[in-house]
């Protein structure tokens, strides 16, 4: 009898559990999210399954009850059990019904998969790279098409290996954010690549989704039909990062797109960029060697790091963030404010780049330990660092990860401690930072970050 | 040109009694022995598995409070916990354990057909399962591949254990391959050849069906497993390209080119979809003989049950593209393989109705086989069911890659078949040792198991409709949708996981404690017709039936037939023996047609 | 793949076939005809069962080496064919080996229609020069992937040479496994007190085994040609 009845309260308990999930009742929302594309079609067909296959579980599993109670062996019971060894009128009614069922369930589902591999004509393209652990965009530009692409192209300068020699990628629109914007109610089909390994591009509000292969180029299609910010999360198991690796989509009016589309660079501008100037870039350190030291070795006591050394790309994109309070802002970041108008000194692209190639030439001496810890127990914690930062630490550019090894200990700490807190990587628009805050939160206390810089020293 | 029947060359070939205590217990080519060492091997590595995911668990219930695990570990135990639970514990369970042990007994013959090749096959797969721990010990640690391996992140630098790691798990499943081979010629020439006068096929009971169609599978897909290792074997050491295509990783160019990563999935899933049915199948046929024995009354339909295992394992072959339906290949392949997968739906159901049927009309003892076998329908209804939401490939789309997914496969292999085996256990244990397991454990047991796993993965579904992916170490705040529910939620199935796994520690304690202190069985205590219950000595000793081989005079289920005098008639009672009553074997008893 | 799933689906339905045969309709809860229960004729020895249910094992291998091989071959969709795909040019010796493996399934077969008839001392000899050329054929494989090897085409990425070598790898593996079993059957025949009866069958399987690998090395060789 109790068993009976444990069925029955569980099937009432999944009944409630599964209408206070729908309903909204345990506060937030624990069912699909608002849905920002045409795709409310594959909503429809999850009830309807959902429907199909509620009754089903309701039913059988009660008539299931019912049975454990009816036929139950007690003391002194004399019914005996009937020997019925087929009954073939009620097993063909209940392959039919079954039946039935699965058609009603498989029939919206093929009908709206219809729909799915046929991309409206007019659909407009936007390329979507995925590589290690990061996202990349394409627009086709006023041609409106997309130029060649290959692997073998890609490098430091030109990230998704647009070929140069073809006339109609020059004016591909090359997006090297994770953040994308797309018209609101325009069709949009994604082409999508990657440069490494698996991903799948998922924005839970658009519903579709799809891999990206490398070698190949996949796709899928969808009509953003409300605005929004929605966070692009990939997939499709890509390396140790694969949950730090996001990006944004933002749905918004064609006027707001346009002008979003009209800022970034085409791929053109990108391949045009002027190098820096060391000379020129003299002149402009001389300000920053009252803190960060006249060969850019760094100063603790003022709390300004070791630049020498320190790839070129990375600095760059600091003052950058710096420059536009992407990084710096927090009111918790003293040091991380002191830096916000020294970047503002650097009027333009060309004048950070000066500075960059001036630190580039400066001379590369290692600073002395001055976190200590465990290095064997740091070398494990190493393991996961070592996908984007290099074996040694070295900095790769490919996942925008920096130089760790022969830089300032302390400062890496602080910013260590910075991501874990949230005081740096936490501005929307810090999108590195905020993988970063992911990977620095896998080191759960101070010890953690002691033991690994120790080790980072040894390489 | 005339052979001598298996029968006969038996007495002449007869298995000679092992003498010494290594002969008996270690290299023995008794079925019953290789049985009990396939099981002890797979619930060890089994036990691994679980600690790996608790480990997990505490990792995504309690994100900041666990040192332990960093994002390489956690990639580690996933790709660990998942190969191990699929292939090393529920595969050689069935098979190599239940298989070995039942299939002989159950067929009325002395031994597999080729016992040496028996015995070679457990020795192989432990060594498959030795190569898979060292895995464990390799510089770099084992893969972190998740249990898909899918090129190119598998043996590409950003994923753990890229270098030696994923070459141990290859070569492991390699040999695991050959193991099984050589375990699944024996048992499907055993079921074909060695089995006892009057025993056809439709009177085996359905743990033979199951077995024999799981085998039949295994033996055609786990080719398509060995190919796919080999080449990317390959690939890995020798720089072929089968599967890796031009890539820029981490900034470099590497050697290969024009190999397809998909061409990977499709060998991968070509076996790995049947491989779930030969996870489940032997279940199937099992769960049918544990309703009826204690339920005393014939399974229910028995030919559509029959038929129903043929044709889930042949449907298993054409449907395993619908773990591809967002993998980018072609996306008109969504229709056929979306209807070939809600068409397997239908035996399955069959199957599910005609159990519940069983009990219908039956005359049901709730002992712990049948509180585990009533807790299967229940969790398989559950998890069948969700399954035809992932089969379609349209709702596929939005909860592929969510905690709906892995909720879904955790309930049709990972409860619903332990519910299966833990009943198995509890129902043959006497049989295997002369007594019977501690039924109050058993039943604390089954409900702390049964409850608890049902918490577990519950609320998962939910987590997964929200749109939570799967295979995240941690959620940041930075994910909008995510809210402080799912983190609650994610405590919730984490303390219920180790709630979960710590009870299994009675479980345990309740198999070695009965071993000295299980009240005596007898022969057969649950009082079952078929033949594995009528051997002359329990347990079993070399060679099973003593001088002579059993005859078989009726199907498997006669329970309860009118005019016999007690509720059962085994398999070999004649007709016109007192115990048959007098109703001889087989008259038609009012059955409908 | 799609040869690999006909394959399948024709494996699994050719094992319900044999069984519905043997009656999958039957009503075995009622009493069977007194004939039926001395079941059905004489039953195949074990070990050939066994060896058939192995040859399909093993056809499903190559099955799904091929199909590997043709989906390969041809690229995946969007990217047209396999660009790097350079058509390998069989060295001559293959067609030598071919010929030595045929001569080894004919000494084979010579082998098993002589232990028929109760010449053992024929089927030695027979049996003797089947494992012979057959590892002459093996011998010739290993000088064809020398052959290879020091050609123009050989390189790690191109798939031609990558199959070329996986195929005949595993093809010859499995002839490996034969002769062992070759080995045994010969020592037992050596025996003096050999009974005829027990070697019969072992020759039986050696020769259906041979010509099994015989088959499966004809259709890799040609679908090597031919791509």
């Amino acid at each position: 009898m109790v068993f009976a009845w444990a069925l029955i309260l569980l099937v009432i308990a999944t009944l409630a559990f599964h209408f206070a999930a729908l309903y909204g009742l345990f506060g937030d929302p624990w069912w699909f999210t608002e849905i920002a594309s045409n795709w409310k079609t594959m909503d429809q067909t999850v009830n309807v399954t959902f429907w199909v296959t509620g009754l089903v579980f309701v039913i059988v599993n009660l008539f299931m009850a019912w049975t454990v109670v009816r036929y139950l062996h007690r003391k002194g019971r004399t019914e005996k059990a009937a020997y019925e060894p087929e009954n073939k009128k009620l097993e063909w009614w209940l392959t039919i019904i079954t039946s039935v069922g699965i058609a009603a369930m498989l029939a919206p589902g093929l009908a709206v998969w219809a729909k799915f591999v046929t991309p409206p004509a007019d659909a407009s393209i936007v390329e979507v790279v995925g590589q290690q652990w990061a996202w990349s965009y394409r627009f086709p530009g006023r041609d409106g098409e997309l130029g060649a692409s290959d692997m073998k192209l890609v490098t430091v300068d030109n990230p998704l290996g647009v070929d140069p020699n073809d006339p109609k990628g020059q004016d591909d629109v090359i997006v090297t954010t994770p953040e994308v914007h797309l018209p609101v109610g325009k069709d949009v089909k994604f082409l999508l690549r990657a440069k490494d390994v698996n991903h799948q591009f998922a924005v839970p509000q658009f519903r579709v989704k799809m891999d990206m292969v490398p070698g190949m180029v996949t796709h899928f299609w969808l009509t953003p039909t409300r605005t929004g910010e929605f966070d692009a999360l990939c997939e499709q198991l890509c390396g140790v990062a694969h949950f730090a690796m996001r990006g944004r989509v933002v749905v918004e009016e064609q006027a707001k797109f346009e002008d979003w589309l009209g800022k970034q660079p085409t791929f053109a501008q990108t391949a045009a960029v002027a190098k820096g100037d060391a000379d020129a870039g003299k002149a402009m350190f001389a300000t920053c060697t009252a803190c960060h030291g006249a060969e850019g070795q760094g100063n603790k006591e003022l709390g300004a790091p070791k630049l020498a050394g320190q790839s070129g790309w990375y600095i760059a994109r600091q003052l950058q963030s710096f420059k536009h309070g992407v990084r710096g802002a927090n009111p918790n970041d003293k040091y991380g404010q002191q830096m916000a108008p020294m970047a503002q000194i650097l009027a333009d692209d060309a004048a950070v780049n000066n500075v960059v190639a001036y630190i580039a030439s400066l001379p590369d001496t290692r600073p002395d330990a001055s976190v200590g810890g465990n290095p064997e127990r740091g070398a494990k914690l190493y393991a996961t660092c070592s996908a984007c930062h290099g074996d040694k630490a070295q900095g790769i550019w490919a996942t925008n990860a920096p130089r760790l090894a022969g830089m300032s200990d302390w400062y890496m700490a602080r910013q260590l401690e910075n991501f874990r807190q949230g005081i740096r990587g936490t501005h929307r628009q810090d999108f590195h930072g905020a993988q970063m805050r992911s990977m620095a939160r896998a080191l759960k206390d101070e010890q953690s970050i002691n033991d690994l810089l120790d080790y980072v020293h040894t390489l | 040109m005339a052979f001598v029947a298996i029968a006969d060359r038996d007495h002449e070939h007869a298995l000679h009694d092992p003498e010494t205590f290594i002969r008996k217990y270690i290299w023995s080519q008794d079925h019953k022995v290789i049985a009990i060492q396939y099981a002890l091997v797979a619930i060890g590595i089994g036990l691994v598995a679980l600690v790996m995911s608790v480990l997990m668990r505490l990792q995504l219930g309690f994100p900041d409070t666990f040192s332990l695990i960093a994002p390489q570990d956690y990639y580690q135990y996933i790709t660990m916990h998942g190969m191990i639970m699929v292939i090393y514990l529920l595969t050689a369970l069935f098979l190599g354990g239940f298989g070995n042990y039942l299939i002989p007994l159950m067929c009325g013959s002395r031994d597999m057909v080729f016992p040496y090749m028996n015995m070679l096959s457990f020795w192989f797969y432990l060594l498959a399962v030795l190569v898979l721990v060292a895995g464990l010990f390799v510089p770099g640690g084992p893969t972190g591949a998740g249990w898909t391996l899918y090129p190119p992140q598998a043996i590409a630098p950003g994923t753990p254990g890229h270098g030696w790691g994923i070459i141990c798990m290859l070569a492991s499943l390699g040999i695991f391959v050959v193991a099984f081979t050589m375990g699944g010629l024996n048992y499907v020439t055993t079921i074909l050849q060695a089995r006892c006068k009057g025993m056809t096929l439709m009177r085996m009971p359905l743990s033979v069906w199951g077995i024999f169609m799981a085998t039949v599978l295994g033996l055609l897909a786990f080719p398509a497993l060995f190919v796919s290792c080999v080449m990317m074997t390959l690939d890995h050491s020798l720089g072929t390209s089968f599967f890796m295509p031009a890539v820029a990783q981490m900034g470099g160019q590497t050697v290969h080119s024009g190999g397809s990563p998909l061409l990977f999935q499709h060998l991968f899933w070509f076996f790995g979809h049947p491989e779930v049915y030969i996870v489940a199948l032997p279940a199937f046929g099992i769960v049918s003989d544990l309703l009826s024995t204690h339920a005393r009354r014939n399974i229910f339909g028995y030919r559509m049950m029959v038929w129903a295992i043929l044709a889930i394992g042949c449907l298993s072959f054409v449907v395993w593209a619908h773990h591809m339906y967002v993998s980018g290949m072609n996306p008109y392949f969504g229709f056929f393989f979306a209807t070939t997968t809600l068409i397997i739906a239908v035996p399955t159901a069959i199957k599910v109705y005609n159990w519940i049927l069983t009990l219908w009309k039956g005359d049901i003892h709730l002992t712990v086989p049948m509180l585990f076998a009533i807790g299967f329908i229940f969790t398989f209804i559950n998890g069948g069911l969700t399954g035809l939401f992932l089969g379609n490939v349209t709702v596929d789309v939005p909860l592929s890659g969510t905690y709906f997914v892995v909720a879904h496969f955790h309930m049709v292999m990972g409860v619903s078949p332990i519910m299966v085996v833990f009943g198995a256990i509890y129902h043959w244990y006497p049989k295997i040792t002369g007594r019977l397991l501690d039924d109050r454990l058993g039943r604390f047991h089954f409900w702390c198991t049964f409850i608890g796993t049902y918490s577990i993965y519950l609320p998962m579904h939910y987590l997964g409709i929200l749109g939570v992916p799967r295979r995240y170490y941690a959620y940041s705040d930075a994910i909008d949708f995510i809210s402080q529910n799912v983190h609650i939620a994610n405590e919730w199935i984490s303390i219920s996981a180790v709630f979960v796994a710590a009870v299994q520690l009675v479980f345990l304690f309740n198999l070695a404690w009965s071993l000295k202190n299980g009240r005596e069985a007898g022969p057969n205590p649950w009082r079952s017709t078929s033949l594995e219950w009528q051997t002359p000595d329990t347990p079993p000793k070399h060679g099973n039936w003593g001088k002579d081989l059993p005859v078989v005079y009726r199907w498997a289920y006669d329970y309860n037939v009118p005019g016999a005098p007690e509720d059962f008639v085994p398999q070999n009672v004649p007709p016109g023996d007192p115990r048959a009553g007098n109703a001889p074997a087989g008259r038609d008893h009012g059955v409908h047609h | 793949m799609s040869l690999t799933v006909a394959y399948a689906a024709l494996a699994t339905g050719i094992i319900v076939w044999l069984i519905l045969v043997r009656k999958l309709s039957t009503k075995s809860w009622e009493a069977a005809p007194a004939t039926a229960v001395d079941d059905e004729a004489p039953r195949w020895p074990a070990a050939r069962v066994g060896l058939w249910v192995f040859l399909a094992v093993i056809t499903s291998l190559f099955g799904l080496f091929v199909s590997a091989y043709y989906m390969r071959l041809s690229g995946h969709h969007g990217s047209g064919p396999a660009t790097d795909w350079v058509q390998l040019s069989e060295p001559p010796v293959l067609w030598l080996n071919t010929v030595l493996l045929i001569a080894a399934s004919v000494a084979m077969q010579a082998a098993r229609r002589a232990v028929r008839t109760g010449g053992v001392e024929r089927s030695k000899t027979s049996l003797m020069l089947g494992g012979l050329l057959t590892l002459a054929f093996l011998g010739g494989q290993l000088y064809a992937w020398a052959q290879v090897r020091e050609s123009e085409f050989f390189s790690a990425i191109n798939p031609a040479v990558a199959f070329f070598y996986l195929l005949t790898a595993v093809h010859g593996l499995h002839l490996v496994g034969g002769l062992y079993v070759w080995g045994r059957t010969l020592a037992r025949i050596r025996r003096e007190d050999v009974e005829v009866i027990d070697v019969r069958l072992s020759i039986e399987l050696c020769s259906v085994y041979w010509h099994f690998l015989l088959l499966v090395w004809l259709g890799l060789f040609a679908v090597m040609l031919s791509t």
